[in-house]
Protein backbone atom coordinates (compact mmCIF):
# COMPACT_ATOMS: atom_id res chain seq x y z
CA UNK A 1 0.00 0.00 0.00
CA UNK A 2 2.80 2.43 0.83
CA UNK A 3 4.63 1.97 -2.42
CA UNK A 4 5.33 5.41 -3.82
CA UNK A 5 5.04 5.41 -7.59
CA UNK A 6 7.55 7.15 -9.89
CA UNK A 7 5.04 9.88 -10.75
CA UNK A 8 4.49 10.56 -7.07
CA UNK A 9 8.23 10.64 -6.45
CA UNK A 10 8.58 13.15 -9.27
CA UNK A 11 5.97 15.39 -7.65
CA UNK A 12 7.60 15.07 -4.21
CA UNK A 13 11.10 15.85 -5.46
CA UNK A 14 9.81 18.72 -7.57
CA UNK A 15 7.99 20.18 -4.58
CA UNK A 16 11.15 19.97 -2.48
CA UNK A 17 13.26 21.52 -5.21
CA UNK A 18 10.77 24.33 -5.83
CA UNK A 19 10.39 25.12 -2.12
CA UNK A 20 14.11 24.96 -1.35
CA UNK A 21 15.10 27.15 -4.31
CA UNK A 22 12.27 29.60 -3.58
CA UNK A 23 13.38 29.90 0.06
CA UNK A 24 17.10 30.21 -0.67
CA UNK A 25 16.62 32.84 -3.37
CA UNK A 26 14.05 34.80 -1.37
CA UNK A 27 16.05 34.86 1.89
CA UNK A 28 18.67 37.51 0.98
CA UNK A 29 15.90 39.76 -0.38
CA UNK A 30 13.86 39.04 2.74
CA UNK A 31 16.74 40.01 5.02
CA UNK A 32 17.38 43.21 3.07
CA UNK A 33 13.74 44.20 3.08
CA UNK A 34 13.27 43.29 6.75
CA UNK A 35 16.27 45.45 7.61
CA UNK A 36 14.89 48.32 5.56
CA UNK A 37 11.46 48.08 7.20
CA UNK A 38 12.93 47.70 10.69
CA UNK A 39 15.59 50.36 10.51
CA UNK A 40 14.89 53.11 8.07
CA UNK A 41 12.21 55.66 7.62
CA UNK A 42 11.45 56.72 4.11
CA UNK A 43 8.62 58.04 2.06
CA UNK A 44 6.31 55.22 0.97
CA UNK A 45 7.44 52.79 3.67
CA UNK A 46 3.89 51.85 4.62
CA UNK A 47 3.04 51.27 0.97
CA UNK A 48 6.04 48.95 0.61
CA UNK A 49 5.05 47.17 3.80
CA UNK A 50 1.52 46.65 2.48
CA UNK A 51 2.86 45.46 -0.87
CA UNK A 52 5.00 42.81 0.85
CA UNK A 53 1.97 41.56 2.77
CA UNK A 54 -0.36 41.63 -0.22
CA UNK A 55 0.10 37.95 -1.25
CA UNK A 56 -1.07 37.00 2.24
CA UNK A 57 -4.49 38.58 1.77
CA UNK A 58 -5.04 38.47 -1.99
CA UNK A 59 -6.78 35.37 -3.36
CA UNK A 60 -3.87 33.18 -4.55
CA UNK A 61 -5.49 32.91 -7.96
CA UNK A 62 -5.18 36.70 -8.29
CA UNK A 63 -1.50 36.62 -7.38
CA UNK A 64 -0.98 33.79 -9.87
CA UNK A 65 -2.78 35.69 -12.58
CA UNK A 66 -0.78 38.85 -11.91
CA UNK A 67 2.40 36.77 -12.13
CA UNK A 68 1.21 35.38 -15.44
CA UNK A 69 0.57 38.90 -16.75
CA UNK A 70 3.98 40.13 -15.57
CA UNK A 71 6.26 37.13 -15.99
CA UNK A 72 4.42 35.21 -18.70
CA UNK A 73 5.90 34.86 -22.18
CA UNK A 74 4.22 38.04 -23.33
CA UNK A 75 4.39 39.72 -19.94
CA UNK A 76 6.30 42.94 -19.53
CA UNK A 77 9.08 41.49 -17.43
CA UNK A 78 8.76 37.94 -18.72
CA UNK A 79 9.34 38.90 -22.35
CA UNK A 80 12.37 40.99 -21.46
CA UNK A 81 13.90 38.23 -19.31
CA UNK A 82 13.32 35.64 -22.03
CA UNK A 83 14.83 37.82 -24.77
CA UNK A 84 17.80 39.20 -22.86
CA UNK A 85 18.72 36.62 -20.23
CA UNK A 86 17.04 33.49 -21.54
CA UNK A 87 15.13 33.06 -18.29
CA UNK A 88 11.65 31.66 -18.80
CA UNK A 89 9.14 31.30 -15.99
CA UNK A 90 5.93 30.42 -17.78
CA UNK A 91 4.98 26.75 -17.45
CA UNK A 92 8.40 25.86 -16.04
CA UNK A 93 9.40 24.69 -12.58
CA UNK A 94 11.25 28.01 -12.19
CA UNK A 95 7.86 29.72 -12.46
CA UNK A 96 6.56 27.47 -9.70
CA UNK A 97 9.51 28.55 -7.57
CA UNK A 98 8.78 32.21 -8.35
CA UNK A 99 5.11 31.80 -7.40
CA UNK A 100 6.06 30.00 -4.18
CA UNK A 101 8.69 32.63 -3.38
CA UNK A 102 6.21 35.47 -3.81
CA UNK A 103 3.49 33.72 -1.82
CA UNK A 104 5.80 32.84 1.06
CA UNK A 105 7.64 36.18 1.12
CA UNK A 106 5.47 37.87 3.80
CA UNK A 107 5.94 34.89 6.12
CA UNK A 108 9.69 34.97 5.50
CA UNK A 109 10.09 38.70 6.11
CA UNK A 110 8.03 39.06 9.26
CA UNK A 111 10.08 37.02 11.78
CA UNK A 112 13.31 38.51 10.41
CA UNK A 113 11.95 42.02 10.79
CA UNK A 114 10.78 41.33 14.35
CA UNK A 115 14.14 39.89 15.35
CA UNK A 116 16.01 42.86 13.87
CA UNK A 117 13.69 45.25 15.71
CA UNK A 118 14.39 43.37 18.95
CA UNK A 119 18.16 43.88 18.72
CA UNK A 120 19.61 46.32 21.22
CA UNK A 121 20.92 49.07 18.96
CA UNK A 122 23.38 50.11 21.61
CA UNK A 123 25.34 46.95 20.78
CA UNK A 124 25.63 48.22 17.21
CA UNK A 125 26.84 51.59 18.50
CA UNK A 126 29.44 49.79 20.60
CA UNK A 127 30.61 47.92 17.50
CA UNK A 128 30.96 51.26 15.70
CA UNK A 129 33.18 52.72 18.42
CA UNK A 130 35.37 49.61 18.11
CA UNK A 131 36.02 50.46 14.48
CA UNK A 132 33.36 48.47 12.65
CA UNK A 133 32.01 50.15 9.51
CA UNK A 134 28.22 49.95 9.06
CA UNK A 135 28.39 46.87 6.79
CA UNK A 136 30.71 45.16 9.30
CA UNK A 137 28.29 45.98 12.11
CA UNK A 138 25.55 44.36 10.05
CA UNK A 139 27.59 41.25 9.29
CA UNK A 140 29.10 40.71 12.74
CA UNK A 141 26.42 41.97 15.13
CA UNK A 142 23.01 42.53 13.51
CA UNK A 143 22.82 39.41 11.37
CA UNK A 144 24.15 36.92 13.96
CA UNK A 145 21.80 38.34 16.58
CA UNK A 146 18.87 38.13 14.15
CA UNK A 147 19.72 34.55 13.19
CA UNK A 148 16.88 32.88 15.13
CA UNK A 149 14.44 35.11 13.27
CA UNK A 150 16.10 34.41 9.93
CA UNK A 151 15.86 30.65 10.49
CA UNK A 152 12.26 30.90 11.69
CA UNK A 153 11.40 32.95 8.60
CA UNK A 154 13.12 30.47 6.30
CA UNK A 155 11.27 27.50 7.78
CA UNK A 156 7.91 29.27 7.68
CA UNK A 157 8.59 30.37 4.12
CA UNK A 158 9.61 26.85 3.15
CA UNK A 159 6.49 25.35 4.71
CA UNK A 160 4.30 27.84 2.89
CA UNK A 161 6.16 27.28 -0.38
CA UNK A 162 5.79 23.52 -0.25
CA UNK A 163 2.05 23.80 0.31
CA UNK A 164 1.42 26.56 -2.22
CA UNK A 165 -1.30 25.66 -4.70
CA UNK A 166 -3.49 28.47 -6.05
CA UNK A 167 -0.92 30.88 -7.42
CA UNK A 168 1.28 28.09 -8.76
CA UNK A 169 -1.42 26.27 -10.70
CA UNK A 170 -2.73 29.57 -12.10
CA UNK A 171 0.71 30.76 -13.20
CA UNK A 172 2.44 27.58 -14.41
CA UNK A 173 -0.43 25.08 -14.62
CA UNK A 174 -0.20 21.42 -13.57
CA UNK A 175 2.27 19.65 -15.84
CA UNK A 176 3.57 16.32 -14.48
CA UNK A 177 7.36 16.39 -14.25
CA UNK A 178 7.61 20.14 -14.80
CA UNK A 179 5.18 22.04 -12.60
CA UNK A 180 3.17 19.36 -10.84
CA UNK A 181 3.97 19.73 -7.15
CA UNK A 182 2.59 17.57 -4.33
CA UNK A 183 -0.39 19.90 -3.96
CA UNK A 184 -1.34 19.88 -7.62
CA UNK A 185 -0.71 16.13 -7.84
CA UNK A 186 -3.13 15.56 -4.97
CA UNK A 187 -5.63 17.85 -6.67
CA UNK A 188 -5.41 15.81 -9.88
CA UNK A 189 -5.57 12.47 -8.06
CA UNK A 190 -8.70 13.24 -6.11
CA UNK A 191 -10.42 14.12 -9.36
CA UNK A 192 -9.44 10.76 -10.87
CA UNK A 193 -11.41 7.60 -10.14
CA UNK A 194 -9.32 5.25 -7.94
CA UNK A 195 -6.94 8.09 -7.15
CA UNK A 196 -7.73 8.01 -3.44
CA UNK A 197 -4.93 5.67 -2.35
CA UNK A 198 -2.27 7.61 -4.23
CA UNK A 199 -3.68 10.90 -2.93
CA UNK A 200 -3.60 9.45 0.58
CA UNK A 201 0.07 8.58 0.21
CA UNK A 202 0.92 12.12 -0.89
CA UNK A 203 -1.13 13.54 1.95
CA UNK A 204 0.96 11.52 4.41
CA UNK A 205 4.15 12.66 2.70
CA UNK A 206 3.07 16.32 3.01
CA UNK A 207 2.29 15.85 6.68
CA UNK A 208 5.72 14.30 7.26
CA UNK A 209 7.51 17.13 5.42
CA UNK A 210 5.52 19.82 7.25
CA UNK A 211 6.12 18.21 10.65
CA UNK A 212 9.81 17.77 9.86
CA UNK A 213 10.10 21.45 8.94
CA UNK A 214 8.36 22.57 12.13
CA UNK A 215 10.50 20.34 14.35
CA UNK A 216 13.64 21.50 12.57
CA UNK A 217 12.67 25.14 13.05
CA UNK A 218 12.03 24.60 16.77
CA UNK A 219 15.43 22.97 17.10
CA UNK A 220 17.23 25.70 15.16
CA UNK A 221 15.46 28.44 17.08
CA UNK A 222 16.36 26.86 20.42
CA UNK A 223 19.99 26.40 19.46
CA UNK A 224 20.26 29.92 18.12
CA UNK A 225 18.68 31.39 21.25
CA UNK A 226 21.06 29.42 23.43
CA UNK A 227 23.98 30.67 21.40
CA UNK A 228 22.87 34.25 21.86
CA UNK A 229 22.32 33.99 25.56
CA UNK A 230 25.45 32.00 26.06
CA UNK A 231 24.08 28.99 27.85
CA UNK B 1 45.00 67.19 23.45
CA UNK B 2 41.23 67.18 23.25
CA UNK B 3 39.45 70.30 22.07
CA UNK B 4 35.68 70.56 22.41
CA UNK B 5 33.54 73.58 21.58
CA UNK B 6 30.01 72.52 20.78
CA UNK B 7 26.34 73.33 21.22
CA UNK B 8 23.48 70.88 20.91
CA UNK B 9 19.75 71.21 21.40
CA UNK B 10 18.07 68.03 22.65
CA UNK B 11 14.38 68.73 23.03
CA UNK B 12 14.05 71.26 25.84
CA UNK B 13 17.62 70.69 26.96
CA UNK B 14 20.41 72.79 25.54
CA UNK B 15 24.01 71.77 25.90
CA UNK B 16 26.86 74.16 25.38
CA UNK B 17 30.37 73.13 26.29
CA UNK B 18 33.79 74.46 25.53
CA UNK B 19 37.06 73.20 26.94
CA UNK B 20 40.53 72.08 25.94
CA UNK B 21 42.14 69.35 27.96
CA UNK B 22 45.73 68.13 27.97
CA UNK B 23 45.18 65.87 30.94
CA UNK B 24 45.80 62.18 31.04
CA UNK B 25 42.37 61.72 32.61
CA UNK B 26 39.80 64.42 32.02
CA UNK B 27 36.96 64.03 34.50
CA UNK B 28 33.51 65.10 33.31
CA UNK B 29 31.68 65.81 36.54
CA UNK B 30 27.99 66.58 36.97
CA UNK B 31 24.66 65.34 38.23
CA UNK B 32 22.51 63.08 36.07
CA UNK B 33 20.83 65.21 33.43
CA UNK B 34 23.71 67.67 33.27
CA UNK B 35 24.61 66.57 29.73
CA UNK B 36 27.68 64.43 30.44
CA UNK B 37 26.63 61.46 28.34
CA UNK B 38 25.45 63.62 25.43
CA UNK B 39 28.81 65.35 25.51
CA UNK B 40 30.89 62.17 25.31
CA UNK B 41 28.52 60.73 22.73
CA UNK B 42 29.44 63.74 20.62
CA UNK B 43 33.14 63.12 21.21
CA UNK B 44 32.59 59.48 20.14
CA UNK B 45 30.71 60.62 17.04
CA UNK B 46 27.46 58.90 18.05
CA UNK B 47 25.73 62.26 18.28
CA UNK B 48 26.28 65.19 15.91
CA UNK B 49 26.71 68.65 17.40
CA UNK B 50 24.41 71.39 16.07
CA UNK B 51 27.33 73.74 15.93
CA UNK B 52 30.99 73.65 16.83
CA UNK B 53 34.26 71.81 16.65
CA UNK B 54 35.68 68.64 18.19
CA UNK B 55 39.36 67.87 17.62
CA UNK B 56 42.05 65.55 18.94
CA UNK B 57 45.52 67.02 18.57
CA UNK B 58 45.53 68.44 15.03
CA UNK B 59 42.85 66.18 13.67
CA UNK B 60 39.39 67.66 13.37
CA UNK B 61 36.61 65.15 14.01
CA UNK B 62 33.66 67.50 13.85
CA UNK B 63 33.44 70.92 12.30
CA UNK B 64 29.89 71.97 11.56
CA UNK B 65 31.00 75.08 9.67
CA UNK B 66 32.94 72.86 7.24
CA UNK B 67 30.16 70.20 7.32
CA UNK B 68 32.73 67.72 8.59
CA UNK B 69 31.67 64.74 10.67
CA UNK B 70 33.98 61.75 11.02
CA UNK B 71 31.81 58.67 11.71
CA UNK B 72 32.44 56.75 14.97
CA UNK B 73 34.21 53.83 13.31
CA UNK B 74 36.88 56.09 11.82
CA UNK B 75 37.63 58.06 14.98
CA UNK B 76 39.74 55.50 16.82
CA UNK B 77 38.09 56.51 20.06
CA UNK B 78 37.37 53.70 22.50
CA UNK B 79 34.18 53.81 24.55
CA UNK B 80 33.41 51.94 27.75
CA UNK B 81 29.68 52.18 28.41
CA UNK B 82 28.00 52.07 31.77
CA UNK B 83 26.24 48.86 30.74
CA UNK B 84 29.37 47.21 29.22
CA UNK B 85 27.55 46.24 25.99
CA UNK B 86 29.52 43.08 25.41
CA UNK B 87 28.38 41.12 22.36
CA UNK B 88 26.20 38.31 23.76
CA UNK B 89 26.86 35.95 20.85
CA UNK B 90 30.64 36.08 21.26
CA UNK B 91 32.73 34.74 24.10
CA UNK B 92 35.14 36.93 26.07
CA UNK B 93 38.12 36.15 23.83
CA UNK B 94 36.10 37.05 20.70
CA UNK B 95 34.79 40.20 22.33
CA UNK B 96 38.36 41.24 23.17
CA UNK B 97 39.50 40.52 19.64
CA UNK B 98 36.61 42.35 17.95
CA UNK B 99 38.24 45.76 17.56
CA UNK B 100 41.45 44.31 16.19
CA UNK B 101 39.53 42.31 13.59
CA UNK B 102 37.37 45.24 12.51
CA UNK B 103 40.37 47.54 12.17
CA UNK B 104 42.36 44.80 10.42
CA UNK B 105 45.25 45.25 12.83
CA UNK B 106 48.03 42.69 13.17
CA UNK B 107 47.77 40.36 16.14
CA UNK B 108 49.69 41.76 19.06
CA UNK B 109 50.16 38.95 21.61
CA UNK B 110 52.29 41.17 23.86
CA UNK B 111 49.59 43.79 24.21
CA UNK B 112 46.91 41.13 24.54
CA UNK B 113 48.87 39.57 27.40
CA UNK B 114 49.50 42.92 29.08
CA UNK B 115 45.85 43.96 28.94
CA UNK B 116 44.43 40.62 30.08
CA UNK B 117 46.91 40.56 32.97
CA UNK B 118 46.30 44.18 33.89
CA UNK B 119 42.56 43.53 34.08
CA UNK B 120 42.79 39.96 35.42
CA UNK B 121 40.52 38.54 32.75
CA UNK B 122 42.78 35.76 31.47
CA UNK B 123 40.67 33.10 33.20
CA UNK B 124 37.42 34.35 31.63
CA UNK B 125 38.37 34.01 27.95
CA UNK B 126 36.13 31.02 27.17
CA UNK B 127 33.05 32.37 28.89
CA UNK B 128 30.01 34.07 27.43
CA UNK B 129 29.05 37.54 28.73
CA UNK B 130 25.88 36.05 30.26
CA UNK B 131 28.09 34.03 32.61
CA UNK B 132 30.05 37.01 33.94
CA UNK B 133 29.45 39.12 37.02
CA UNK B 134 28.86 42.85 36.60
CA UNK B 135 32.44 43.67 37.60
CA UNK B 136 33.90 41.07 35.25
CA UNK B 137 31.78 42.40 32.39
CA UNK B 138 33.06 45.90 32.97
CA UNK B 139 36.69 44.70 33.03
CA UNK B 140 36.18 42.83 29.75
CA UNK B 141 34.58 45.95 28.24
CA UNK B 142 37.65 47.93 29.29
CA UNK B 143 39.95 45.34 27.74
CA UNK B 144 37.89 45.24 24.54
CA UNK B 145 38.11 49.02 24.16
CA UNK B 146 41.85 49.08 24.91
CA UNK B 147 42.69 46.30 22.47
CA UNK B 148 41.12 48.25 19.60
CA UNK B 149 44.13 50.57 20.12
CA UNK B 150 42.24 53.83 20.56
CA UNK B 151 43.96 57.20 20.80
CA UNK B 152 41.41 58.32 23.38
CA UNK B 153 39.32 56.28 25.76
CA UNK B 154 35.88 57.44 26.88
CA UNK B 155 34.44 55.96 30.06
CA UNK B 156 30.80 56.70 30.85
CA UNK B 157 30.22 55.97 34.54
CA UNK B 158 31.90 52.58 34.18
CA UNK B 159 31.21 51.92 37.86
CA UNK B 160 27.69 53.29 37.72
CA UNK B 161 25.89 49.96 37.49
CA UNK B 162 27.99 48.29 40.21
CA UNK B 163 27.34 48.13 43.93
CA UNK B 164 29.82 49.62 46.43
CA UNK B 165 31.77 46.40 46.91
CA UNK B 166 32.27 45.96 43.16
CA UNK B 167 33.31 49.59 42.73
CA UNK B 168 36.14 49.07 45.18
CA UNK B 169 37.06 45.99 43.18
CA UNK B 170 37.29 47.85 39.83
CA UNK B 171 38.76 51.19 40.89
CA UNK B 172 42.34 49.88 41.34
CA UNK B 173 42.23 48.53 37.76
CA UNK B 174 41.31 51.98 36.50
CA UNK B 175 44.18 53.56 38.45
CA UNK B 176 46.58 51.00 36.96
CA UNK B 177 45.16 51.72 33.55
CA UNK B 178 45.85 55.42 33.99
CA UNK B 179 49.39 54.84 35.22
CA UNK B 180 50.50 51.97 32.99
CA UNK B 181 48.68 52.44 29.68
CA UNK B 182 49.47 55.57 27.75
CA UNK B 183 45.95 56.26 26.43
CA UNK B 184 44.37 59.55 27.49
CA UNK B 185 40.92 59.14 28.98
CA UNK B 186 37.72 61.09 29.44
CA UNK B 187 36.02 59.79 32.57
CA UNK B 188 32.38 60.65 33.21
CA UNK B 189 31.07 60.45 36.75
CA UNK B 190 28.72 62.04 39.25
CA UNK B 191 30.91 60.74 42.07
CA UNK B 192 33.46 63.30 43.26
CA UNK B 193 35.38 60.70 45.29
CA UNK B 194 35.91 58.54 42.21
CA UNK B 195 37.19 61.48 40.20
CA UNK B 196 39.50 62.62 42.96
CA UNK B 197 41.24 59.27 42.73
CA UNK B 198 41.41 59.12 38.96
CA UNK B 199 41.18 62.44 37.18
CA UNK B 200 43.98 64.89 36.46
CA UNK B 201 41.67 67.59 35.13
CA UNK B 202 38.02 68.32 35.81
CA UNK B 203 35.29 69.71 33.58
CA UNK B 204 32.26 70.48 35.70
CA UNK B 205 28.89 70.43 33.96
CA UNK B 206 25.62 71.76 35.23
CA UNK B 207 22.37 72.03 33.28
CA UNK B 208 24.29 71.69 30.04
CA UNK B 209 26.86 74.39 30.80
CA UNK B 210 30.49 74.14 31.88
CA UNK B 211 30.58 75.78 35.31
CA UNK B 212 34.17 75.06 36.29
CA UNK B 213 37.34 73.77 34.70
CA UNK B 214 40.71 73.01 36.26
CA UNK B 215 42.63 70.61 38.47
CA UNK B 216 41.03 68.14 40.83
CA UNK B 217 40.80 70.87 43.46
CA UNK B 218 37.73 72.36 41.73
CA UNK B 219 35.88 69.35 43.15
CA UNK B 220 36.62 70.43 46.71
CA UNK B 221 35.84 74.13 46.49
CA UNK B 222 32.55 73.71 44.67
CA UNK B 223 29.52 72.24 46.44
CA UNK B 224 28.17 69.02 44.93
CA UNK B 225 25.87 69.75 42.00
CA UNK B 226 22.19 69.85 42.72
Amino acid sequence: MFEISPTEWTAILLSLRVAIIATLVATPFGIGLAWLLARSDFWGKSVLDALVHLPLVLPPVVTGYLLLLTFGRRGLVGAWLADHLGIVFAFRWTGAALACGVMSFPLLVRPIRLSIEAIDRRLEQAAGTLGAAPWQVFATVTLPLALPGVLAGMVLGFAKAIGEFGATITFVSNIPGETQTISSAIYSLIQTPDGDTAAGRLVIVSIVIAMGALIASEWFARRATQRLHGN
Amino acid sequence: MLRVDVTKQLGEFSLSASFTSEGRVTGLFGASGSGKTSLINMIAGLLKPDRGVIAIDDEILDDTAAKLHVPPHRRRIGYVFQDARLFPHLNVAQNLDYGRRMNRLMEDPAQHKRVTELLDIGSLLDRRPAKLSGGERQRVALGRALLSKPRLLLLDEPLGSLDEGRKVEILPYLVRLRDEVGVPMVYVSHDAAELRQLATQIVMLRHGQVTAFGGVKVLTVTPPPA
